[in-house]
């Protein structure tokens, strides 16, 4: 390209009629090209993040075979078998899934000891899980923004006896609680319940930060000189500028979530049997470690991948939110 | 510095606007350079190839509204442009070229012979150190002094920048001495290495106009006793009229014209220039210039949109005594009328603007709003009465929600207060992005995508959207280029005209209140000094501190600014004020610091021009 093709060479256009059109530092508004909302650019920075775009590949494949392979509701199945029929055990329970040659066989992850296909159990595990951590992401999530930003943004009492409360919240051993009301708690929406009113801590903490800093700018000032309300300004000017804090939280709260109910199953706190769910599974195969290995493994791999894949996620989600942050000289 | 020399025929020739000569020294040099900043959005050439050259004792001044790359260029003779950035061309400082040194000898030159004096003072010192603590640091790593020594030669050097009482202040931290006296340790700081050149980066932008002028008189005094090099980067063209020898206008990236300060500010050749020298509102010249005009009259028995009546504001402190941050203030302001509000920073004038939004109460004195008495008001009660005043902030980037659409901000006051529907909000809408000059498809697009000018213009649009009574426009034009300023002034002139509506307008820009105000107030430290028609404030100001202000304001005409100048000093030593200067011989000066270096049997490394493979051309820290 020679110089004066440049795209970005100073151009006295011929196009601009007068000197301070041409020499102005004003930037053209460029109407025939395609306008970016930060919404739309965080979507494009989100679609490059490669490890983000295998994580939702991964997340969502793993949300769609556990819901339709043994089905939920009203969703159909297609796997045939279900997670509490026993059948007889075939070689010993062995998994039947081969890579070369390629087959998957009767009982593709194997069996338990009493015969219940193993494939049926780990994906209605996988389903437990996802509800309890989706759950627990958006109401934690919803319960600790709105505390967070009414502290932040009202300071003085409210602030006072919000907060504590939120350091009352913190300071209590969170596996000793949840496994406590984890008792009290029957079904899974119940536990979901629970640990949302335990898990909102933390964002709260976060978004009262963000929202102590953003109300003091100017724009908010500007709305509250033109009359606007309290809550308009929180919900329509303040909350919308925290929302990749938000969104981030979210994510890392619902992988956390998975390893706190594997945890409190594991304990024995969380899904009771016959229902069950991943960290159930691996508590009840634990002693199976050594001699049927795939007990342990099947639901394990699941967990990790869950967890792994949430976080990718969310790596991307604070990597497309806050490009500045961890750029690379490349 | 002369424009002309010598040639054989004994003829003086000309030799092209002041540039130096061959033969003739220089400290610092660009040759050629060129700088590209890797983005995510691709490459962005921000210096396309700039030459200058800054001979001992001379200030260049690099002018240029933002983004025209001036300050990237001076980075470059320091090397510290971020990692992705690509530099070609050569940088010489003190006749060595920058882009071979090692990173060693890097960090020699930076400070021993190239030192720079920052924007803004508060940030370019360290908050956590004391004042002689980080005098004395910059010295002991340039080996120029150690210990006791340098101790002392920090309080030498601070008594020389003009701070009283030097050896009290060396204990101080940064945020108990004031913006001026912050400045001068920098200044220090930046000349105790003595230095061959050093670049000022904007370094009278973040001061008071008062305060201004003393440090430029400091700068000043630095290159006439100290041969000092200095090249000063700057986009207001009075500091450029009072300080530079030569000029060099930049515009994205290029040189576009340069020349000594006459020729480039009184017979300016480039379109460029004539436009930027012709947005600049000058002292002392009044009405009419840019083409703004304001309607003279105000209706002498107008109703009063604000009635200020021994206004008291206090903010206040836990465990100490209130802050009154204005003092039994009284004024007013007539339907259809523009008051100035004028003040250095501290005065209290932008308090006042915030207690006219009802934002800050007052704690005694009488407060009328278009009629209302609002002290002690109920937030309820207010809000009708915001509906009759629009408000326009200082820093447009800040005062516009980024995640809202422009025409969403617009139409928020009518939303607010549930004045028409969707289709009648729009139309408004479309109607004010005409009164202020943006195209109507800005409607949808997002405050980052235009500029600070077009935001400011959405600013002015949000103000007027209710048909307000009153506007209360705080320091709106001060974050702005001058020719992106001259747009706004001349849009908010048209529509005050069309609208009528009262203006409290509050600025430290006296200048721009000359051009707009019916009005002024001068106010210092929450009291009303002097008060009166623009008229009689501007051409006859009876107060000392009135006096002051107007005689620090510089003008963008060095033949102007100098008499100014002497005018200023002149009325400094009648009011028994100090003129700001080096408070030692250059001679002396430069023998102290030898002497310092002796002291403590250290020698510079001269050695310093290693070649060093893979680091030319390249940034790297």
């Amino acid at each position: 390209m020679t110089d004066s093709q440049r795209p970005d060479e100073p151009d006295p256009t011929p196009a601009a009629s007068t000197v301070e059109e041409a020499y102005s530092v004003e930037k053209q508004i460029d109407l025939s090209q395609k306008s970016y909302s930060q919404g739309q650019l965080v979507v494009r920075r989100f679609f490059r993040h490669k490890g983000a775009m295998v994580s939702l590949f991964v997340l969502v494949f793993i949300t769609v075979m556990a819901f339709t392979s043994i089905g939920y509701g009203i969703i159909p199945n297609w796997w045939g078998k279900t997670f509490y029929d026993a059948g007889a055990t075939v070689d010993g329970g062995r998994p039947t899934l081969q890579l070369w040659p390629f087959q998957i066989g009767e009982h593709p992850f194997g069996q338990d000891t009493i015969g219940k296909d193993y494939f049926a159990l780990t994906m209605r595990g996988t389903q437990r899980s996802l509800i309890v951590a989706f759950t627990v992401g958006l109401l934690s999530t919803v319960i600790g923004t709105v505390i967070g930003a009414v502290a932040g943004f009202y300071r003085g009492w409210v602030e006072a006896i919000l907060m504590r409360v939120t350091d009352l919240f913190i300071i209590i051993p969170l596996l000793v609680l949840a496994a406590v009301v984890g008792k009290m708690a029957e079904g899974i929406w119940w536990l979901a319940l629970m640990l949302s009113l335990l898990t909102w801590t933390g964002l709260a903490r976060l978004v009262r930060g963000e929202v102590l800093s953003l109300r003091e700018r100017e724009f908010v000032t500007a709305a509250e000189a033109i009359g606007t309300g309290p809550g308009r300004i929180i919900f329509k000017h303040i909350l919308p500028n925290t929302i990749g804090t938000i969104i981030v939280s979210a994510t890392l709260a619902i992988a956390a979530t998975i390893l706190l109910e594997s945890a409190l199953s594991f304990l024995g706190y969380g899904v009771q049997a016959p229902d069950t769910s991943l960290g159930l599974l691996i508590s009840t195969y634990q002693n199976a470690f050594l001699t049927r290995p795939w007990l342990f493994w099947w639901p394990g791999l699941m967990i990790l991948a869950i967890a792994l894949s949430v976080n990718f996620l969310g790596d991307g989600l604070r990597d497309a939110f806050d490009p500045r942050q961890n750029r690379t000289a490349d | 510095m002369t424009t002309t020399t010598q040639s054989d025929s004994g003829q003086p020739v000309y030799t092209g606007s002041g540039t130096p000569t061959g033969d003739e020294e220089v400290v610092l040099g660009f040759s050629d350079v060129d700088v590209r900043f890797k983005t995510e959005f691709g490459s962005v050439h921000a210096v396309k190839g700039v030459d200058l050259k800054v001979r001992p004792g001379e200030v260049v001044a690099l002018v240029g509204e933002s983004g025209s790359g001036k300050s990237v260029t001076s980075m470059t003779a320091m090397r510290l442009l971020p990692r992705n950035a690509t530099i070609g061309g050569q940088v010489d400082v003190a006749g060595k070229e920058v882009g071979r040194l090692k990173e060693s000898s890097m960090r020699r030159l930076r400070g021993n012979d190239v030192a720079m004096v920052f924007q803004e003072p508060m940030t370019a010192l360290n908050p956590v150190l004391t004042v002689g603590t980080q005098m004395v640091e910059s010295m002991e790593l340039h080996g120029v002094a150690r210990g006791a020594s340098a101790w002392k030669r920090a309080i030498e050097l601070l008594g020389m920048v003009g701070i009283p009482e030097p050896e009290r202040q060396m204990k101080k931290y940064p945020h108990e001495l004031s913006g001026g006296q912050r400045q001068r340790v920098v200044i220090a700081i930046a000349i105790s290495c003595d230095p061959k050149v050093i670049i000022a980066d904007e370094p009278t932008t973040a001061l008071d106009v008062t305060v201004q002028a003393d440090i430029l008189d400091l700068l000043r005094s630095l290159k006439d006793k100290l041969n000092t090099g200095i090249l000063l980067i700057t986009h207001n063209m009075g500091v450029v009229a009072d300080m530079a020898d030569r000029v060099a206008v930049m515009f994205k990236g290029e040189i576009v014209e340069r020349g000594t300060v006459e020729e480039v500010l009184l017979h300016p050749n480039h379109d460029y220039t004539k436009m930027l020298l012709g947005s600049v509102p000058r002292m002392g010249h009044g009405r009419g210039q840019m083409g703004i005009s304001v309607k003279e009259e105000v209706d002498a028995d107008a109703p009063l949109a604000i009635e200020l009546k021994n206004l008291v504001i206090e903010y206040q402190r836990l465990g100490k005594t209130p802050f009154r941050a204005v003092d039994d203030v009284s004024f007013d302001v007539r339907q259809g009328e523009i008051v100035g509000l004028v003040g250095e920073s501290g005065s209290g004038k932008s308090t006042i603007g915030r207690c006219a939004l009802g934002l800050i109460p007052a704690a005694s004195g009488e407060f009328q709003l278009l009629g209302q008495n609002i002290t002690g008001m109920k937030r309820g009660d207010l809000k009708p009465l915001r509906k009759r005043i629009g408000v326009i902030f200082q820093d447009p980037a800040a005062s516009l929600n980024p995640r809202l659409p422009i025409g969403e901000c617009i139409a928020e006051p009518l939303v607010v207060h549930k004045v028409g529907d969707r289709k009648s909000r729009q139309q408004k809408v479309y109607e004010l992005l005409d009164a202020v000059q943006l195209p109507r498809e800005v409607y949808n697009r997002y405050p980052h995508e235009v500029s600070g000018g077009q935001r400011q213009r959405i600013s002015v649009a949000r103000a007027l959207t209710l048909d307000p009574e009153l506007l209360v426009a705080d320091e709106p034009t001060s974050a702005l280029d001058v020719s992106v300023q001259a747009r706004v002034l001349k849009i908010f002139s048209d529509l005050q005209e069309q609208f009528g509506f009262a203006c409290l307008f509050i600025s430290h820009d006296l200048a721009v209140i000359d051009l707009l105000a019916h009005k002024v107030v001068v106010l210092q430290n929450g009291r009303v000094v002097e008060a009166g028609p623009r008229q009689q404030i501007m051409e006859n100001p009876q107060e000392d501190y009135t006096q002051r202000l107007i005689a620090a304001a510089p003008v963008p005409d060095p033949l102007e600014q100098g008499r100014r100048r002497r005018e200023r000093h002149e009325l400094l030593l009648e009011q028994g004020e100090e003129i700001v200067e080096l408070k030692v011989d250059g001679e002396e000066f430069h023998q102290s610091s030898q002497a310092a270096v002796v002291d403590t049997g250290d020698t510079k490394d001269t050695k310093d021009t290693e070649d060093v493979d893979g680091t030319d051309g390249r940034a790297s820290r």
